[in-house]
């Protein structure tokens, strides 16, 4: 029931970019054609689910016992940077078509703070090990969610005709408060 | 000093971080729910912003190219941890308020953006000035959001009170508001600058 | 000074002395703020205590008891003026509010009535359950819950039947507030029990009505509702 309640929330109450404002940067940048919010979605999750056991593990195994607390920002941020770089190693190397497919999300994650958001977050809110990852992989599904639909909003307004000074980002910026507004219907939900 | 006056004028209106160049948005949006709290934030972005400006200006020969973003990270989040710690410590009710925004101002891709387009390629009084300049815009734009959503979603400003509480459009002061307020601000920014550049 | 050439021993060279500078820089920040830290988060208790309580001459935080109500862990603080008990301020938490944890503070007089309270920690939506710190406080209407005990009233919005009014459009806000009083209120009353205190009356927030036998079936029940 926790679990469930963890997965709803982090999907639709507090969706993190309509409601926790993590992740603006990649909605705004890359929510032009719904094939590339995908992707970018599919990169964000497979990152984030590991940046959040990773740092997890550490907080508790290495910066808790040490007393180390305070170099939480900078081992988390680096530890994004790593993963991220890795990973653009491994997959380059043992599955191309991936890279092909997500290989230009992967740089802009390092500095998508939904990402060490949630790693921060999820210490703040003192989970245990599974109950760290269900929030990462939920939040990450709740992103590419928003991401999507935005997605999908943008190519249909494309073809809209709008006062000048409104094209662009600030007719996006207000569809998605009208996104966020929708969003608001799912608060107040409690499970269990 | 002319160059200088002019560096400090192009971040604040010109090249404004957020209104033109679009960077942070998260903690723009994230954190101005009133004017005083967008105030704060953006002083504490600023802050960092002109530390590692002048940092990595002043360091940039001793960092490899290869290196350098990782480097940049290190440095950054030196200077948020710095700030994280001073503002628990002598701060608590802006910590509480500003909650983890602080911790996230290391992602905030002014600080990499600025540290890779200018300070790692011109000198410190520049990187600083550059800094400064980039950082006072940030903060005008941050406080004006805060100012804008405050007032219609409470009726107040900085607290003051313009009309009464029960009249104001609440959604301005929740998450809807911010999108929409901001994507208003930037359009008539926007126009402004195109009637200023058509004349 | 020309710029290093990205060779590997300088690659390492440079990113450790530079991760080693901002490990010393980081290093004297902490042992500098570290008192000022744990000196401020004591300090918001024990400001919260003053104002909660009647004047007291002891050390509430000294004399602490923990109380179990339901599964819910509350503090007890009993304040003493020349040795005899003036109140006793009850610290409460909740996960039942609109988004995360609420902390309240709640001091009580001898007889059981809310002196006044303090909220320590909420994350509820700006403008509205936000504002609980200070409506429930506000004279107006039955909003207030200062100067009344939830032995004699109903601490519950009106909408479920109780005696107080619920902050416009944050109900589960005003819920989650008023059960942590209710929660400190029966805390309140196990603690008095053992110390051979005035036993104030038993509350009964499911059905709107105050009784006056001090029974034990309630405590507990009264916590979740």
């Amino acid at each position: 029931m926790l679990y469930l309640s963890i997965i709803i929330t982090a999907i639709f109450i507090n969706n993190i970019v309509f409601s926790q404002f993590l992740g603006i940067c990649p909605f705004l940048g890359v929510s032009k054609r719904i094939s590339s919010a995908l992707g970018m979605g599919a990169a964000v999750t497979f990152v984030m689910t590991l940046a959040t056991v990773v740092a997890w593990l550490l907080q508790t195994y290495i910066l808790d016992p040490c007393g180390l607390q305070f170099l939480q920002t900078i081992v988390f941020i680096l530890v994004i940077a790593f993963l991220v770089q890795l990973l653009e190693i491994v997959m380059k190397k043992s599955v191309p078509a991936l890279y092909q497919a997500l290989g230009v999300f992967l740089p802009l994650i390092t500095t998508n703070c939904a990402v060490l958001g949630v790693a921060i977050l999820v210490i703040q809110k003192e989970y245990n090990l599974l109950q760290s990852l269900t929030y990462g992989v939920s939040t990450a599904i709740g992103f590419t969610l928003a991401l999507w639909i935005f997605a999908g909003i943008r190519e249909q307004l494309e073809l809209t005709a709008v006062p000048r000074g409104m094209r662009g980002v600030p007719l996006a910026l207000i569809s998605a408060g009208i996104l966020a507004m929708a969003f608001m219907g799912f608060s107040g939900i409690t499970i269990g | 000093m002319k160059k200088y006056l002019r560096l400090l004028y192009n971040g604040i209106i010109p090249a404004n971080p957020v209104f033109v160049l679009l960077l942070g948005m998260c903690a723009t949006l994230g954190t101005t729910s009133s004017a005083l709290n967008g105030l704060m934030m953006g002083i504490a972005t600023a802050a960092v912003l002109i530390c590692s400006n002048a940092a990595i200006s002043l360091l940039k020969n001793v960092i490899p190219d290869k290196v350098r973003i990782p480097a940049y990270i290190v440095i950054i989040a030196t200077f948020v941890t710095v700030l994280q710690l001073a503002i628990s410590a002598w701060m608590p009710a802006l910590n509480a308020s500003l909650g983890i925004f602080i911790p996230l101002i290391v992602v905030n891709c002014i600080l990499l953006g600025r540290a890779e387009a200018f300070a790692g390629k011109n000198g410190v009084i520049a990187s600083l000035i550059d800094g400064l300049g980039c950082g006072i815009g940030f903060i005008f734009a941050l406080t004006l959001l805060g100012a804008v959503r405050e007032f219609l979603g409470t009726g107040h400003i900085f607290g003051y009170e313009i009309y009464s509480e029960d009249y104001g459009m609440l959604i301005f002061v929740l998450a809807p508001g911010a999108f929409i307020a901001l994507g208003y601000l930037i359009a008539i920014v926007s126009r402004l600058r195109g009637l200023s550049s058509n004349t | 000074m020309k710029k290093l050439a990205s060779t590997l021993p300088n690659m390492i060279l440079s990113l450790g002395i530079i991760t080693v500078l901002s490990g010393l820089l980081l290093g004297v920040m902490y042992t500098v703020t570290k008192a000022p830290i744990e000196q401020s988060e004591r300090e918001m208790q024990t400001a919260a205590l003053a104002e909660v309580l009647p004047p007291f001459d002891n050390d509430p935080e000294a004399e602490a008891q923990s109380v179990n109500v339901g599964g819910q862990v509350y503090e007890i603080y009993p304040a003493r003026m020349d040795g005899h008990s003036v109140g006793v301020a009850v610290k409460g938490v909740t996960m039942d509010g609109f988004s995360g944890e609420v902390v309240i503070i709640c001091g009580f007089d001898n007889k059981g009535t809310v002196v006044n309270y303090r909220v320590l920690k909420q994350a509820e939506t700006p403008g509205l359950g936000a504002k609980m710190e200070m409506w429930f406080r506000d004279p107006s209407g039955t909003r207030s819950v200062i100067g009344k005990s939830p032995g004699i009233q109903n601490f519950s919005p009106v909408k479920d039947g109780g005696d107080v009014d619920a902050i416009t459009a944050a109900t589960i806000s005003s819920r989650a507030f008023l059960s942590v009083l209710r929660g400190a209120y029966e805390a309140y009353r196990q603690y008095a029990q053992t110390q051979g205190m005035y036993i104030p009356a038993v509350s009964d927030s499911h059905t709107g009505a105050s009784t006056q036998q001090p029974t034990d079936c309630h405590i507990g029940s009264s916590v979740h509702s």
